[in-house]
Parts: C-alpha cells; sequence; structure tokens
C-alpha cells in the first residue's frame, strides 16, 4: 500500500523527487519507510540523516527529524545527534561516493565505535548526480565518464569493509528485493550497534547507459539473475561464483554499543 | 557583592570553564597543538556534570558532529589550530547556512599549512572571516588576556545562540597556555542566552520563518516533536530546499544582515587611554599586551599615544574607528601576520588619517619596545 506510506511518512510538498525514471533510489526510500513503519517507531523518535549525492536527497522527502548534511559527512553528524539524544533512531542515508569515498573514513570509525546507527547505502556503481564519474564500487573495468578507458581501480567490497571496521550488523540486499531491504533495515534498527545495510541499486541514466546495461527492466533483470543468498553462495563453487551478488545477513557480531559505553562513565560520577 | 573565586588558570582551561558556564555540554574534536588542552579538559570536566565528549576521527567530523548536536538542543563547541581551522571551514559554512549555534576556537599558529606548531602568530583573521565559501558574515572573538578568555567564551556561546551563527573564537598561543590569576565571575554577574524555543505548535512551525521583531527563526531541537528538515542547500522557511532566485537573494542577505544589522550589540572593543591620544595603536589579542606597555612607556616620555583594542574582530567596530581616525594625526596597526586586519583598518581609517602597520610573521612575540621604537619613528 504504497499510497498509505506517502501520505504518512512523505512530505509531499517536497515531491515529485529529483530522480531519473528507471532510478532504484526510490524502491530503496520505500524500503527504509516500510521498516520503520512495521517495527511501529514514532516519526519524532526517527532522525533521517543523509550526506550529498542522489540517494542523499531522500531525507527532504521523509517527514522525520530529517538532515542533509555535507558530502560525505552523514556518519559524523549522525554520530553527534546519536551521542546528544541517544532517544532517536538514527538511520543514515548515503551512496557509494558519499560513503566509500569523501566519506570513507567516517564510515570506518562509525564501524570501529559501534555506535547506534543504521547506515543505509544505496550503491548505483557510480556518481549520478554529477553525470556519471567512476566511484569506489564500480567494477574494475566498467566505464564511467572519467574513466572513459574503463575504470583500473579495484572495487570496494563495502560490506566486507564496515565488517572489518567493527559493525555489528552487516547486510547487503538488491532493489529487485525489495523486502529483503525492508527486513535488513528492520533488523539493522533492531541491532543495538552500528548497523550497515547496502542496498544494490540501478542507476540507467549514466551508469546503464554507459557501460551498455540496457535499460532499467534489464538492469532490475541482471540483480534478479544474479543476486545469491550468502548461503547458497557458499555452496556454489568456485567457477560459479562470478560476478554474483552476494546478499543476506552477512554477518551479526556482539559488541558494546558506544553511547551506552559512554554513559557508563557519566553515570559512575 | 559576594566574593569571588579566585585561580591561577591556564588560558586553554579558562576557555573550557567559560564554555562549561556558558551551558556547553558536548564537544567534539580532534588532537592539536596549541589547542589540546582544551580537548583533555573537555574529556575530563564533561562527563561530571552529564555533558558528552567525543575524539573523532577528523577535524571535519568534529565539526560535523557538534552541528549535529546542536540540533538535538546542546550548546557544543570544538576546538582546534590552523590546520585543523582549514578543514573545519566546510562544517562552518554549513552551520551558517542552517543557523545551527556552536562556538569554534581556534588556537592559532604560524602558517600556511604545519608552519610553526606552538609558535604564537596572529594570521588566521582573514581565513576565520572568508574562510568558508560564498557570501556570509561571522562572528569572531578574540580576547587577551585569560579573564578575557572565560568572559569571551561565555559571550560566544551567547552570541551563537542569539543569532543563530557558528561564532570563532580566535586565541593566541601566548595566552592560551599561559598562566594567570583570575578572579571567576559569580553566577548573577554572568548573563546566559538561550536559543528561543518555537511558541507555536508543531504544525504551524515552519523552521526558517522570522517571526516579526525577531532576528532569527525559532529553533526546536530534533526530537522535541517539532518535525523539520536541515539542509546546506538553499531553502525556503519550510527548510525545504529550492532553486527559487528571489528566495536565494532573500535567504543570503537576511543571513548576512541578521548580523551586520546588529554591530552596536556584538561588537565589543577596549579603549585604552585614547582621550587626550593623538596617536592610536590598534591591536588585538597578545599583542595588545605588548601595546599596553608600549602605551605606558611611551607616555612616561610625554607622546600621547593611546590603544583601541577590537574583542570583536569581525564585524568590524566600524564606527568607532572613523570616529578615532578623524581625531588622531597617526593609526598603526600591530599584529603577527603581514596587514591582514591593517587593510581592513585602512580602507575604514584611511580617508582621514595616516594609517600604518607593524609586523612580524616568525613565531616570535612583538615586544613593547619594538613598538616603542616603531611609534617613535612616527
Amino acid at each position: 500500500m504504497p499510497s498509505q506510506l506517502v501520505d504518512k511518512y512523505f512530505r509531499t510538498e517536497s515531491l515529485p523527487h529529483i530522480w531519473c525514471p528507471g532510478c532504484g533510489n526510490g524502491i530503496v526510500t520505500r524500503s527504509i519507510v516500510k521498516a520503520i513503519d512495521n517495527l511501529g517507531l514514532s516519526q519524532d523518535e526517527v532522525c533521517i540523516v543523509s550526506g550529498i549525492g542522489c540517494s542523499s536527497r531522500a531525507s527532504g522527502y521523509l517527514d522525520f527529524n530529517t538532515i542533509h548534511t555535507t558530502h560525505g559527512r552523514a556518519l559524523a553528524f549522525a554520530t553527534g545527534i546519536k551521542f546528544a539524544n541517544p532517544d532517536l533512531h538514527v538511520i543514515v542515508i548515503t551512496g557509494d561516493g558519499d560513503c566509500a569515498a569523501i566519506g570513507g573514513n567516517h564510515l570506518i570509525h562509525a564501524a570501529r565505535r559501534n555506535i547506534d546507527i543504521t547506515a543505509v547505502v544505496f550503491n548505483n556503481n557510480i556518481y549520478g548526480m554529477t553525470g556519471g564519474q567512476y566511484s569506489p564500487t564500480t567494477p574494475t573495468g566498467d566505464k564511467g565518464t572519467t574513466a572513459p578507458y574503463g575504470n583500473i581501480d579495484a572495487n570496494f567490497d563495502l560490506c566486507e569493509l564496515a565488517k572489518a571496521a567493527g559493525a555489528t550488523y552487516v547486510s547487503r540486499a538488491t532493489v529487485y528485493g525489495a523486502n529483503m531491504i525492508i527486513k535488513q533495515v528492520e533488523d539493522g534498527i533492531k541491532n543495538k550497534g552500528f548497523s550497515f545495510v547496502e542496498t544494490i541499486s540501478i542507476c540507467p541514466t549514466y551508469y546503464g547507459r554507459k557501460n551498455k546495461k540496457g535499460d532499467a527492466v534489464d538492469m532490475m533483470n541482471y540483480l534478479k539473475e544474479n543476486a545469491v543468498n550468502k548461503v547458497a553462495y557458499d555452496k556454489l563453487p568456485e567457477e560459479k561464483r562470478k560476478n554474483k551478488i552476494v546478499v543476506g545477513e552477512l554477518f551479526k557480531g556482539q559488541k558494546p554499543e558506544y553511547v551506552e559505553q559512554y554513559n557508563k562513565i557519566i553515570e559512575s560520577f | 557583592m559576594a566574593e569571588r573565586t579566585v585561580k591561577l588558570m591556564q588560558g586553554n582551561e579558562a576557555c573550557v570553564d567559560g564554555a562549561i558556564t556558558a551551558g556547553m555540554r558536548f564537544y567534539a574534536g580532534y588532537p592539536i597543538t596549541p589547542s589540546t588542552e582544551i580537548a583533555e579538559l573537555s574529556a575530563a570536566k564533561l562527563p561530571r556534570i552529564g555533558g558528552k565528549f567525543l575524539q573523532m576521527e577528523d577535524e571535519i567530523a568534529s565539526i560535523s558532529a557538534i552541528i549535529g548536536a546542536s540540533l538535538t538542543g546542546h550548546k557544543s563547541m570544538t576546538a582546534t589550530s590552523g590546520p585543523g581551522f582549514s578543514l573545519k571551514q566546510e562544517g562552518i559554512g554549513y552551520a551558517v547556512i542552517s543557523e545551527v549555534p556552536c562556538v569554534i576556537v581556534d588556537v592559532q599558529r604560524g602558517g600556511p599549512s604545519t608552519g610553526l606548531p606552538t609558535s604564537p602568530a596572529q594570521g588566521d583573521i582573514m581565513q576565520a572571516r572568508w574562510g568558508t565559501h560564498g557570501d556570509h558574515s561571522i562572528i569572531v572573538l578574540y580576547p587577551s588576556t585569560v579573564r578575557e578568555i572565560y568572559d569571551t567564551t561565555i559571550r560566544a556561546f551567547n552570541l551563537a545562540e542569539k543569532y543563530r551563527t557558528p561564532v570563532i573564537l580566535l586565541m593566541d598561543e601566548v595566552i592560551a597556555h599561559m598562566r594567570e590569576k583570575i578572579e571567576i565571575p559569580n553566577d548573577d554577574e554572568i548573563k546566559i542566552y538561550n536559543r528561543k524555543k518555537p511558541e507555536v505548535n508543531s504544525s504551524e512551525y515552519l523552521p526558517y520563518k522570522v517571526k516579526e521583531g525577531d532576528i532569527v527563526p525559532e529553533m526546536a531541537s530534533f526530537g522535541e516533536g517539532y518535525r523539520f528538515h536541515v539542509t546546506g542547500l538553499v531553502h525556503s522557511e519550510t527548510g525545504l530546499p529550492t532553486n527559487d532566485h528571489k528566495i536565494a537573494e532573500e535567504l543570503t542577505t537576511r543571513l548576512v544582515n541578521k548580523i551586520e544589522d546588529n554591530v552596536d550589540d556584538i561588537v565589543e572593543y577596549e579603549e585604552y587611554r585614547l582621550e587626550d591620544a593623538d596617536e592610536v595603536i590598534v591591536a588585538y589579542g597578545a599583542t595588545a599586551r605588548s601595546a599596553k606597555s608600549a602605551i605606558n612607556a611611551l607616555r612616561e616620555e610625554g607622546i600621547k599615544v593611546g590603544m583601541f583594542k577590537p574583542i570583536t574582530i569581525w564585524p568590524m567596530a566600524q564606527k568607532q574607528i572613523e570616529d578615532i581616525a578623524k581625531k588622531v594625526k597617526r593609526i598603526s596597526v600591530i599584529e603577527m601576520n603581514m596587514g591582514q586586519y591593517f587593510l581592513e583598518v585602512d580602507r575604514i581609517a584611511g580617508k582621514f588619517t595616516k594609517v600604518d602597520r607593524y609586523g612580524r610573521v616568525n613565531g616570535e612575540l612583538i615586544t613593547p619596545e619594538e613598538i616603542v621604537s616603531f611609534i617613535k619613528e612616527g
């Protein structure tokens, strides 16, 4: 029932959104809202923090405590907000460039602290808002406007990065599997610690066009055909793993949460 | 009047104590000399009073965190030195356009770049004014004694809250690290200003609408039931982004004018032996202390010199400097840089009198003797 979700959780005066036809960002945004709705959280106790880029425009469309910050810094702003007011459920909306390039350091340290924030990355493998430059998640060899002869950089596995840095919930889903995103955002919010949900989005306008991936439907079909749940992936022989997108809950850990640790210091006086 | 507590206090310590008195309950920072004691003392003192201290991964993260914290209703501060101050500019611009009160301390050292760590310099005058991009106005305060650091830090928070703006506190390394005996003002001597909260209910709340007769919009906090949007983009009264040229013009103009139209309230300065002076020194921070000694020595010799010491360096005390310029035969701007404030004083005073400068950039203080010689040379 998307219309009811829009009525309740979207600032209709801020619509229509800026995203191109066929963009996957709307699916992720709707999934976040649906997860919040499923958990029954009050809009007043949710804070949505975003950075800069296509994905990060989502905060303005949503009727919560919302802040659209500077490029890459969403997690740093969010850390200040959560640390100052732990009663807020803080959800960060960020993109692959925002979170893995200019904001990479903040991602590592938010994960290391295990602060109770849920970061949802809209990974479309490209800098969309600036017109299609390659990002840290553009697959090696793919093209962008700044990689006209193919990208020679190794692309990041953001989930491995978040896990290694100390996140206590790590998952991945694609925009073809919206229900999986909803479930993962719910689990991320429920996890008392740093949760990292990578959503594989699609950008037919720039990434798709530059790399001859077809239209939005073709790109969705690609996600459908190549997304493999972690349990199934682990059983696949090596030769069948190539180009697969591993989805599902990838890691769940247990560590003290940052704000709780600090509050213990306050309470000791 | 109740007797005041007397303490031997370091400048950086006075900054932290002043901030806590002003209501600071959130600090985020990154270690950098010569400001580090501000972080260390905040880390020790804040949790004891229910406040929060965060050591962030870098300077930009620190200013981002304090802006976030301020939006939840906590008075917030960060401190740094030149190299870190360069990095803070991104957040300062954000706090300007989103009108989030916060205090940024820059204990200066020689630059550019890593420069001369732990040696004094007054080279960030213009960076404080114009460091972040785009048209904006800014409030910058500059204390010259440990007691003044205490008072000025309180004032920095008050101005930040009143004008919903980042306020920069520029300090000199020598005063930040110097210990002086200070009298702590009693509570009844201190004025604390808190941001104005919305009087309307949440359905009528427009986060960036200025009510008739007010200077800035009323400010709700995240989590209070007023759901609103904050952005670094040009925004309408709703807080939502817009490309409307008329709104862009109005917003930028309002952000500049809320400070420029209230210069009389914001500007603070000290006048020293100005009454009969026919020659005036303009100096701030540590240099003003040397200037005071120099003036006393020159007066002994019958040379009538006085000093105008701006404590608010931005916006400028234009009216006061103009009045002085009309009465004296020369104004000398003495500063530990290559003439950053001089050019501005000359812009104001140059049409009425001769304006000279004396400065140095070698990491050493300007001594009273040097100032005496400079003034005598004419």
